[in-house]
């Protein structure tokens, strides 16, 4: 007897159209211009700041963020109670200190937490947007990050910083508008989606839609939640974000409240526990529309595809001071993606540094506490501070 | 052998230096103020800071170990970590006015195919190595038949990162084997100072503790 997912909660929901953080909207004549050819307007970004921004507008960090993150940097979640997200390196007297700059962290378009994505209402039916929400691309996501400085008067970024997703917004934020970003720190990213990445993002589409819940994407009209398909997509990509050596010290083999196997599909093990707790907690805070929104931005994305199969055409002529770091035991954005980044920015004549973190905690270790990671920034964004007056 | 020029005005004032390295001095007046310099092994980045503030170089770095590359982030110095053996190709022909490969290219797997890339991504490549025909490294092995450790060469053979050793001698037929003209060329002597260019190679190979070279594609 397997432990049921649990029931649709309507926190998620409420996040999507009425969040708890401030919202910039943006009217009929200010639509954003989307790669598939859709102008969406009216449209609006939700966002979260930390800190002071100075007289002359120079010390402004936007933090992006990963996947299935969202605004809540450094500020406790609205829906788990956990602290933010990346506190780890956001914060008073972090690498990104917020007595020092000021902060940015936007939810991206086709996400879930207040910027419109496929959870909001479409005006011109009234109902959720559904399926009928335009194909998003990490490229959409920066325009609108953009969009959102314009409107809080920030000309130019003094740091642009994220990890995974994140990693790419920062990459493509770097091609976008290289005059706009005075220092970089793509962490734990690729210049593109590798196939293996993509074929898990798949599994975890195909669980939603394979979710009699799910409804065609209709879910939200008849007031059912497709969480088992969401859920099973979360445990799947969980185990992409950790690393066997860390699965093993946390789990092993050990069973779970019991001495013995059942002979039944049962948690018997700690591991599988774990992984269902996983999906369970990820169903309360995300909508499953998005989740198939965001990891195909992800699958899209291919930097040097946009400049001509030339990555290092992406950085010509900047002066963008770049950091790129990556995590021994990642798999799922292995060093070999970070260095595929350096060598591109070397042609291209770039100021790079690149660290590689050993570390056995996977894709995770970016959100986690690593010392090495955290001295590292902490290095980068301190000497970039120096050389930008702050 | 035609070594055309000795490498620094003899004599650099000791007050005037600071707590810089003597090699990394030597190094400092072969760089033309304002170019573009790769440091290949560039440890705590200590002589890229010294191009930076003294040349206004527009420095960059690879270093292997973490501590370095930490080391140099926290200076401002753009620098990756990375190995010299696998990381030079993916650099772009002429790329740099300098390659710099300072003590480090007896520690590499592959000296010739590193040399090769040094002057292909370089203009100009300067190259410095301790002297493995240094006197008391040849009497170590000659009279007391073990493996040398001397200033240059502190540790033990067990736990050297160094593999492939050279002579100042060798090191010139290495030049001419990849087609390097060697525009300057110096010894450093015990103290760390260039010898008097007008010593006969000869002494160079025997007395100098280091060999440091500026080189140009053939």
């Amino acid at each position: 007897m397997a432990t049921p997912l649990l029931k649709p909660g309507p926190d998620s929901a409420s996040q999507a159209v009425e969040p708890t953080s401030p919202v910039a909207h943006f009217g009929a004549d200010e639509a954003l211009a989307m790669d598939a050819g859709v102008d969406l307007a009216p449209w609006q970004i939700a966002y979260q700041t930390a800190g002071t921004l100075n007289e002359a507008r120079s010390n402004a960090v936007l933090v992006c963020h990963a996947l299935t993150g969202d605004q809540h940097v450094v500020n406790t979640h609205p829906v788990t109670g956990k602290p933010g997200w990346w506190d780890r390196l956001v914060g008073p007297g972090k690498p990104v200190d917020t007595d020092r700059y000021f902060v940015i962290c936007a939810n991206v378009v086709g996400s879930c937490m207040g910027t419109t994505g496929p959870a909001s209402l479409n005006p011109a039916t009234g109902r959720a947007y559904g399926l009928d929400f335009p194909l998003v691309t990490i490229r959409d996501m920066v325009r609108g990050q953009a969009m959102l400085l314009d409107r809080l008067g920030i000309k130019d970024l003094f740091l642009c910083i994220g990890g995974s997703m994140g990693g790419m917004q920062v990459l493509q934020w770097a091609a976008s508008y290289p005059e706009r970003v005075f220092a970089a720190m793509p962490i734990a990213t690729g210049a593109r989606h590798s196939a293996q990445n993509i074929a898990f993002h798949e599994v975890g589409r195909q669980a939603i839609l394979a979710d009699p819940n799910w409804h065609g994407g209709r879910y939200l009209d008849v007031g059912t939640r497709p969480a088992k398909g969401l859920g099973v997509a979360r445990m799947g990509a969980h185990i992409t974000y950790l690393s066997e050596p860390a699965l093993h010290r946390k789990f092993g083999r050990r069973l779970q409240d019991r001495d013995a196997p059942t002979f039944s599909f049962d948690a018997d093990f700690q591991i599988e526990s774990y992984l269902r707790h996983q999906g369970i907690t990820f169903v309360e805070r995300f909508d499953a529309n998005a989740y198939l929104y965001l990891t195909r931005a992800m699958d899209y994305f291919d930097l040097a595809a946009d400049h001509g199969g030339v990555l290092a055409n992406a950085f010509r002529g900047t002066r963008t001071r770049f950091c790129i770091m990556s995590f021994t035991s990642d798999w799922l954005f292995p060093t070999a993606d970070s260095r595929a980044i350096v060598h591109a920015l070397n042609a291209a004549a770039a100021p790079v540094a690149f660290v590689e973190v050993e570390s056995d905690k996977g894709h995770d270790a970016f959100l986690l506490d690593e010392p090495a990671m955290i001295s590292a920034a902490k290095g980068f964004i301190a000497a970039a501070a120096r050389e930008r007056g702050l | 052998m035609s070594v055309t020029a000795s490498l620094a005005p003899a004599g650099l004032p000791q007050d005037a230096t600071g707590s810089a390295r003597i090699d990394h001095l030597v190094m400092l007046n072969l760089v033309e103020p304002g170019s573009r310099v790769l440091d290949v092994g560039c440890g705590d980045g200590s002589l890229l800071a010294l191009l930076r503030d003294r040349r206004g170089v527009d420095g960059r770095g690879i270093e292997l170990s973490r501590e370095g590359v930490n080391a140099c982030l926290a200076h401002g110095l753009p620098v990756i970590q990375g190995d010299a053996d696998t990381d030079l190709a993916a650099y772009p022909d002429d790329a740099f006015d300098y390659v710099i490969l300072s003590q480090t290219i007896q520690a590499t797997r592959q000296p010739k195919e590193v040399l090769e890339h040094l002057l292909r991504i370089g203009q100009r490549a300067i190259v410095s190595f301790p002297n493995f025909g240094h006197w008391r490294v040849r009497s170590e092995l000659l009279l007391r038949g073990r493996m040398p450790v001397t200033d240059t060469l502190p540790d033990p053979w067990y736990a050297t990162p160094n593999i492939h050793h050279c002579t100042i001698r060798d090191f010139v037929g290495l030049c001419r084997l990849v087609g390097a003209r060697i525009e300057r060329a110096s010894a450093l002597d015990a103290s760390g100072h260039p010898m008097r260019f007008a010593l006969p190679w000869w002494v160079w190979n025997l007395v100098g503790t280091q060999g440091v070279f500026l080189l140009r594609r053939g």
